[in-house]
């Protein structure tokens, strides 16, 4: 398994995956209801809503309410997929998700655009950099962080099969597509990418990307690294974590996230427990973010190539 | 399908004996909310026994049936007793309200398995959307069933309670029945001197609803009001009911005031209260060492 036999095969926006998953969820389940807060051009539904324009709810600009009406959709058999940002599908509605979908345990998907710094020029008050954290707090809750285009319309798939209430977790700019168009997404299993022995990098979300791009460059360098895509984030799976920390005995953890909270926290927890270890964490670093063209914000806020390289380097050096 | 009950004054005598499960309850649990269940039973009596089409077994989807959600979780006694003496649960459990190990916790949940319950309530303004989300299904499905709603009238100053009630006329849900506990009470004190509702039936009419304002406490008056609000399906239009309470209804000293929104009777005062209230169906037995089956931890 060789990471350099990684590689993009074109740039799609991991929403316009969520829109072909939702059309072909539509299709293959008579149950499946999609719904948007005044967003639908965003999430990408106008192929479902031409198709099924009666399992269509637009709820206008009303997230809590929608959080409900998804519950009370579950109560009755459908099997609902909120949609608008993921600022709006988590820290706005945090309590109706707690007690409508999460506690009740309503079969309730929420799906979540435009997550994360790399929404760009909207800024600070969209980006949200919370919602992997508050989540995965939830008992019962799974937590879904695709890759690419091709993996979110996968995990669309699987989660009209899962029973229980969930959060999918995608993004808005167009960012290379890697993964196989028609490869079935495991929900709670983790990827290996590239196998090494020096170092473990595990990434979730767009951060995949970068660190399968680090991961060339240290390869290149003659550093041998193991590379674990972790879209699920909860449930984790520990053990392909503590058998690549078995290896390497370091870590590198990258998210589009705040460094409290999320995957950082979560590998973390599996480590200190099973196969304690040094590791470096690739997160926003407990700020906000700010305007700006995704790119930049990445390298700004320390989550580019070159600061997982550096990381991996550091951590090399503490074993 | 349940056996329904008609006649006004055996539906009377069923909801004085609630009101005596609601007060025994209470006092048991040292904790819970009287006020507002003592005022709600004759609407749930209502509603249980004789308005709402239920099957024999509870059934989550509601399919082909009526279903309840009680938005205001708080007055959960009312609702226990109701079901408990619908045959939803054995009327002993009641003895377990409030305390370890039940699945009768303070606010109604899903989380422990007990039948009738299809959504936790408690944080006010959510259970609203939650049967406004039930009504659209209904609606999709072309289902017969009705969804019936009740609300405390201070939770009306949720913002999300408005957002469904803009919604539920948009998409004509005239399956869709809301009881508003209209006592004019809440917990800090008076609706007005807290945050006053202001013009209620304007409100709920430029919103599209059907408004319908009748006696809450009267057992007649009520029934009329759910079974009318059922005739006009077909109107597109959906249904509120302003139901005009006394917080505390039928025990004196709780009547009139918010003193008892959340406070338990000690043992003097609940002996005073269940004086004023006839045992019809008799007292359920408690029993403190109750085991709840199904508990799902």
């Amino acid at each position: 398994m060789n990471i350099h036999d990684i590689v993009s095969t074109g740039s799609k926006a991991t929403r316009d995956g969520y829109g072909e998953g939702i059309y072909e969820a539509g299709k293959r389940n008579k149950e499946v209801i999609a719904m948007a807060a005044d967003l639908l051009g965003s999430l990408k539904l106008e192929q479902f809503i031409e198709a099924f324009p009666d399992r269509f709810v637009q709820m206008g600009i009303s997230e809590a309410n929608m959080m409900g009406v998804a519950a009370g959709l579950a109560t009755a058999g459908k099997i609902p997929f909120t949609g608008t940002f993921a600022n709006f599908s988590t820290g706005r509605v945090y309590d109706q998700i707690r007690q409508s979908i999460a506690y009740s345990g309503k079969n309730v998907k929420i799906c979540a655009s435009h997550a994360g710094l790399t929404l760009g020029e909207d800024g600070a008050t969209h980006q949200i950099l919370e919602d992997i954290g508050m989540m995965r707090m939830l008992p019962g809750m799974t937590v879904i962080c695709p890759v690419d285009a091709n993996q979110t319309k996968q995990a669309v798939l699987a989660l009209v099969d899962h029973v229980g209430p969930a959060y999918l977790r995608f993004g808005r700019p167009n960012w290379p597509v890697f993964t196989g168009a028609d490869t079935p997404f495991v929900i709670g299993k983790a990827d290996r990418l590239g196998s090494g022995t020096d170092v473990s990098i595990f990434a979730t979300g767009l951060m995949v990307w970068n660190a399968v791009e680090a991961a060339k460059a240290l390869e290149d360098q003659g550093v041998s690294v193991d590379v674990i895509s972790v879209p699920t984030v909860k449930p984790l799976d520990e053990a392909m974590i503590l058998d690549s920390l078995s290896k390497t005995r370091c870590a590198v953890v990258c998210e589009e996230h705040q460094i409290n909270g999320g995957l950082c926290d979560a590998i973390a927890h599996v480590a200190v427990k099973n196969q304690p270890c040094p590791m470096e964490f690739v997160a926003v670093k407990d700020s906000f973010g700010e305007s700006g063209k995704p790119m930049e914000l990445l390298k700004k806020y320390g989550l580019d190539v070159d600061n997982i390289v550096r990381a991996a380097q550091n951590v090399i050096k503490r074993k | 399908m349940k056996e329904k009950v008609t006649d006004i004054d055996q539906l009377k005598q069923i909801a004085s004996q609630v009101r005596r499960d609601i007060l025994r309850m209470v006092y048991f649990a040292s904790s819970g909310h009287p006020g507002g269940s003592l005022g709600c039973t004759d609407m749930m009596t209502a509603l249980y026994f004789r308005v709402m089409n239920q099957s024999d077994n509870f059934e989550m989807n509601a399919k082909g049936q009526d279903a309840f959600f009680m938005s205001n979780g708080h007055i959960s006694p009312v609702l226990y007793s109701v079901l408990a003496r619908r045959g939803y649960f054995p009327l002993e459990e009641l003895s377990t309200f409030r305390k370890i190990n039940s699945r009768l916790q303070g606010h109604p949940t899903t989380h422990e398995g007990l039948p009738g319950i299809r959504v936790a309530t408690g944080s006010l303004g959510q259970g609203f959307s939650v049967g406004v989300g039930m009504a659209l299904a209904k609606k999709m499905d072309n289902d017969p069933g009705f969804v019936h709603v009740s609300t405390g009238d201070g939770e009306l100053q949720e913002g999300q309670i408005w957002e469904a009630a803009m919604f539920a006329p948009f998409h004509k849900l005239d399956n869709l029945i809301v009881t508003v506990d209209w006592n004019g009470q809440q917990i800090d004190g008076p609706n007005d001197k807290i945050l006053s509702l202001g013009d209620l039936e304007g409100k709920w009419r430029t919103f599209g609803w059907r408004v319908v304002v009748t006696d809450g406490n009267d057992m007649a008056s009520i029934v009329h009001a759910l079974e009318e609000a059922r005739t006009h399906r077909g109107t597109e239009i959906p249904t509120v009911i302003l139901m005009r309470t006394n917080m505390g209804q039928g025990v004196d000293f709780m009547m009139g005031t918010n003193a008892w929104h959340g406070k338990a009777p000690n043992m003097e005062q609940t002996e005073k209260g269940l004086a004023q209230l006839k045992e019809t169906l008799g007292d359920y037995v408690y029993n403190e060492n109750y085991q709840a089956p199904h508990l799902k931890h």
